[in-house]
């Protein structure tokens, strides 16, 4: 049995910083308990390593790696419940659920997260104007406590240390399993349809004349020609096909980026062809189409390693969530100020939350518009265009996606949640992370 | 899944990393999965997610494999609860300490023990049984470290050596039988990410995950040569260790 080996090896998605953390990888139950006693003041649980900045990472101090426990408990087809180590990851789950015509709710943009992780962050997809977010779903789970208890919760608990868990960012103990429910569809395929877009006025009204529709939704918009609100855009939207093909997909991407491309390679020219490319193809491609979830949902699963992409200094993710009503001014801003600054995304991403609340105390999702993008990681100039972002979301009564941050302000995460103070009130004193470090009131 | 019937395989030490990873292929093909190791409560673990992920049935046998008395007993016995036997998979063993070894010799016949003389007899078991009804695998996991002795860990590596003789004249003797589905492996993984390799450094392009090392070993049950590495590349990185030699070799501290 492994204990817990001081190594630097363990990054998150944007790989900005390298850390050094004592890691756990423990592959049975019976390990847990043991390691969470023995870690020592700051412990932190992670999974597949997808969150993007330092949610998922605890420099100096313990990190248990859950993803050697993925085991499913119980699947129950007819009764569509299932119960799992928290590190089992959705791709293995979805390929023992599908043949079975079940499916994750909700499912994020990549299919490499586990169920901790997804609980962690109350993760949300393309449906979340029907579906809610992960927690939404989740029946039971259990958790470690650093004083010796293990924990069983549902969303009966009365406490409001399950309402803390969902989205609390593995700071409320170690999520040991995970039970949810399970959906009923009726095949692997998704009839799917791409509409152009030429503004955010437009971009507005489809996702309006969607809700209804569609039960998925999202869109890409080319963030290097921005003018006003005119912009190019091509909104997807998608329903379950009456199709019984139940092909899950296959084990293993075929496609990987080999190694980190160099400095260069990402300057204003490239994204801007890279950006112009996309957009001509994505219109070829316009219309209706029956297409695969996977490349539907996880389209960047099919090329491993596309992190790097962005080269070895690494990337910072930016998402937030703008109120309904100021949606339309303050997206516009945010990417006036992202054009403006000749820094861009090879994928911006913009989608309209639904009216769902979400259960969890700090959960991401509340109504309104989100905005996602990636920008390389240039030091100082990168971080001044993203406190630039921040004013403008702060100011609109917005927040940001703590999965995806590596370097808001706390001032900036206060604001954002206003439940914060009952959350922190659930944090188990020995589990932090640098993001906590950082943010905590 | 098809409308054949589901083949009975047998993991002789399925508390592994790389036993748990085919076992789950197998579960996705439908197979009946019997899994033998010592800690039954990890045992009852991996049995309830392969029952998850399509096996249609799961017996276990919580037993210290390394213990000979009444061994082919207990194999009939798993055989009979299966309800026959296609395949038999032995991956159990244990890395041992060299040092520790050289010293003690109790320490030294353990891994011995454990390595070579019970998976020998586990093996021949198998064997028995198989060529009896005429058909069906017998796969060994050995190590490339039984390639060539090396002073960092002879031990282990000698008792791997012995271990893939005898399946390799097992092999041997299936094939003079002239049945055609019946056979016998040994797989020789490399490095391998697994607790087993916990103590060393990790990482780059000669280390696999269980699951490729897995791959390879549900495809050598279904028929292959007697002597197949995992992944393929180590056969020619092993040929250039065995060529090596020992002026040179000695000077080293492989």
């Amino acid at each position: 049995m492994a204990g817990f080996v001081a190594t630097d090896r363990l990054q998150s998605w944007g790989r900005v910083t390298r850390p050094r953390q004592n890691v756990a990888s423990p592959h049975f139950a019976d390990e847990l308990p043991a390691l969470v006693a023995g870690a020592g003041d700051e412990l932190l649980g992670v999974g597949l390593m997808r969150s993007y900045g330092d949610s998922n990472l605890n420099p100096d101090g313990s990190v248990i790696r859950m993803t050697g426990l993925d085991r499913i408990h119980h699947f129950d087809p007819a009764s569509r419940v299932l119960r799992a180590d928290a590190g089992l990851s959705l791709d293995s789950l979805i390929r023992t659920v599908l043949p079975h015509g079940l499916f994750p709710p909700v499912v994020p943009g990549t299919r490499f997260v586990t169920l901790g992780g997804a609980v962690g962050n109350d993760i949300h997809g393309k449906n979340h104007h029907r579906f809610g977010t992960f927690g939404n779903h989740v029946r039971r789970l259990s958790l470690m406590r650093s004083d010796g208890r293990t924990i069983e919760l549902g969303p009966d608990d009365e406490t409001g240390l399950f309402a803390a868990t969902i989205g609390g960012l593995g700071l409320t103990g170690l999520i040991e399993w995970v039970e949810i429910d399970l959906r009923a569809i009726p095949g692997a395929m998704i009839d799917s349809e791409t509409i152009p877009f030429g503004s955010l006025e437009e971009f507005f009204a489809l996702a309006d004349e969607s809700i209804a529709t569609h039960e998925h939704t999202v869109s890409w918009i080319d963030c290097t020609r921005i003018d006003g609100t005119k912009m190019r855009g091509l909104f997807m939207r998608g329903n379950s096909a009456a199709d019984p093909d139940r092909a899950p997909h296959a084990a293993r991407p075929r496609r990987s980026v080999p190694i980190d491309l160099p400095r260069f390679a990402l300057n204003q020219l490239t994204l801007s062809l890279f950006n112009e490319a996309y957009y001509r193809f994505g219109r070829l491609r316009a219309g209706r189409s029956k297409v695969h979830y996977a490349p539907f949902f996880f389209p960047l699963d099919g090329i491993m390693h596309w992190n790097r992409l962005y080269g070895r200094d690494g990337m910072f993710q930016y998402q937030c969530v703008v109120p309904p009503d100021v949606s339309l001014d303050a997206t516009a801003e945010l990417l006036k100020i992202i054009a403006a600054s000749g820094e861009g995304s090879l994928l911006a991403v913009l989608k309209t939350f639904g009216n769902h609340a979400s259960p969890g105390l700090l959960s991401f999702p509340r109504e309104g518009t989100t905005l996602a993008l990636d920008f390389r990681n240039r030091g100082a100039q990168t971080l001044e265009l993203l406190a630039r972002l921040d004013a403008v979301v702060l100011e609109a009564g917005g927040r940001l996606y703590p999965a995806k941050d590596g370097r808001m302000s706390a001032r900036m995460f206060q604001s954002g949640y206003p439940r914060l103070e009952a959350f922190t009130a659930h944090v188990d004193p020995h589990f932090s992370s640098a993001f906590w470090r950082r943010v905590a009131p | 899944m098809t409308d054949r019937k589901p083949l009975r395989v047998l993991i002789l030490g399925a508390t592994s990393a790389i036993a748990e990873a085919t076992a789950r292929l197998y579960a996705a093909e439908g197979a009946s999965i019997a899994l033998a190791a010592r800690d039954g409560t990890r045992l009852a673990a991996i049995a309830a997610d392969l029952t998850a992920r399509g096996a249609s049935a799961v017996p276990v046998l919580a037993r210290d494999l390394a213990a000979m008395d009444g061994l082919e007993a207990a194999f009939d016995a798993i055989v009979a609860e299966l309800g026959g036997i296609d395949h038999v998979l032995l991956f159990y063993g244990v890395l041992g300490e060299q040092k520790d070894a050289e010293r003690d010799l109790a320490a030294a016949r353990a891994i011995l023990d454990v390595d070579f003389t019970s998976a020998a007899l586990w093996s021949l078991a198998a064997a028995k049984r198989l060529e009896a009804q005429g058909s069906g695998a017998l796969v060994v996991v050995g190590s490339v470290a039984g390639d060539r002795g090396r002073q960092s860990n002879y031990v282990y590596g000698a008792a791997k050596a012995g271990l893939a003789t005898l399946v390799q004249g097992i092999a041997h003797r299936f094939a003079l039988t002239g049945r055609k589905g019946l056979h016998a492996v040994v797989v020789k993984p490399g490095f391998v990410d697994t607790p087993m390799t916990d103590g060393l450094k990790k990482g780059g392009p000669l280390w696999a995950s269980p699951d490729q090392v897995a791959a390879v070993i549900r495809k050598a049950a279904a028929g292959s040569g007697p002597i197949v590495y995992a992944p393929w590349f180590w056969r020619f990185i092993l040929l250039i260790i065995r060529l090596v030699p020992a002026p040179i070799f000695h000077k080293t501290k492989l």
